[in-house]
């Protein structure tokens, strides 16, 4: 598959190196060159620095061929624009977006955008934790 | 009204103050700090502190009830998610966004915004609009030719009404490939003989050197 991943934090990085290892074809895209230094040598995807909500960047990194995009930035907002833009304008199969606020997933959730909010994941968890005691 | 604005810099805080003048109840939204509190010092209580993308201001604010909620921070990421959320989580019937960045305006309609104000366009408009009986746009630039394609107005007390093409002196590296007619809009692909009218819309190419010179023929000074 394709995939164009947007913000290279330590998800970002971590999910590249996985589907790069997997044999797939990744290109990463960070607004800070700094950023590709989470990712390993053996790294074998390709590596953008620019802004994820600029076209530009997007096709430079080679979104009109994309089978996946994931929006991983650490800005909701920039990860709900990216998002709409690669399933609005450039129509890619499998979009998903990182929403931190679970007041914002929900709603763009329901708007059809594939979201997941780690702030839920994460209050579960350790609820379920603690229960399990 | 119940008008709510995102973004308290320049545009939101003139905004706030017209609408406010006008008799509207406004409300400013500003996440800033020690910009809060000038808005506040001037504004007092059509000043709120907090996050117009989060969902806990926008019901503290009361945004299920506002008419018209207005986006204009300087990121447009942040004015197309005001307005999405108060579209589709508040209901609000009238959302209007600040477009920063002109190449965002096709995702921003397709989200649904019903107005967006781009001050970038609106500039650049006025310039290509501006004096419209000398009107010099150029087009499109033709990069590794050395071309413009340009759209020129003649304008009625050019030396060139009246003349036929074949008449004009114009640059050699030039070529005038249409004209539209000013009262009957009907295009004409010029020959030697066409002659020239007042307010023709002509379209050209030319090289970047005579363009000036081309400009001059048409007394369509800048």
């Amino acid at each position: 598959m394709n995939i164009v991943i947007l913000g290279c934090g330590r998800v970002g990085a971590l999910f590249a190196t996985m589907m790069d290892r997997e044999g797939h074809a990744v290109s990463i895209i960070d607004l800070n060159n700094d950023a590709f230094q989470r990712l390993p040598a053996e790294f074998g995807g390709s590596i953008f620095v620019g802004n994820g909500v600029d076209e530009d960047v997007l096709i430079r990194a080679g979104i009109q061929e994309a089978d996946v995009f994931a929006a991983l930035t650490n800005g909701d907002n920039r990860n709900i624009m990216a998002a709409q833009i690669a399933r609005e304008i450039f129509h890619v199969n499998k979009v998903i977006c990182r929403i931190y606020d679970p007041m914002r997933e929900e709603t763009y959730r329901e708007l059809g955008l594939e979201t997941f909010c780690p702030t839920q994941v994460g209050a579960q968890i350790l609820h379920d934790a603690v229960l399990a005691q | 009204m119940y008008i709510i604005v995102g973004g308290g810099g320049d545009i939101g805080y003139y905004v706030t103050k017209s609408l406010f003048a006008q008799g509207h109840e406004v409300l400013l939204i500003e996440k800033g700090g020690s910009r809060y509190q000038s808005l506040r010092d001037e504004l007092g209580q059509s000043v709120v502190r907090g996050d117009a993308c989060e969902a806990r201001t926008m019901d503290e604010v009361g945004a299920n009830r506002a008419d018209v909620v207005i986006a204009v921070t300087g990121e447009d990421e942040d004015n197309m998610v005001i307005c999405q959320m108060a579209k589709k989580r508040y209901k609000v019937a009238r959302t209007i966004a600040r477009l920063n960045n002109p190449k965002h305006e096709e995702i921003f309609k397709k989200a649904g915004i019903d107005t967006l104000v781009s001050p970038t366009k609106s500039i650049l408009s006025l310039i290509e609009s501006d004096l419209p009986s000398t009107r010099f746009v150029p087009l499109l630039t033709l990069k590794n030719a050395g071309l413009e394609v340009i759209e020129l107005r003649v304008p009625a007390e050019s030396d060139a009404v009246g003349k036929a093409l074949g008449e004009l002196k114009l640059p050699p590296a030039c070529n005038i490939a249409l004209i539209i007619r000013d009262q009957s809009q009907e295009f004409v692909f010029p020959a030697a003989e066409t002659v020239f009218l007042p307010n023709d819309d002509v379209f050209a190419l030319v090289s970047r050197e005579s363009e000036a010179e081309l400009r001059s023929a048409f007394g369509a000074t800048e």
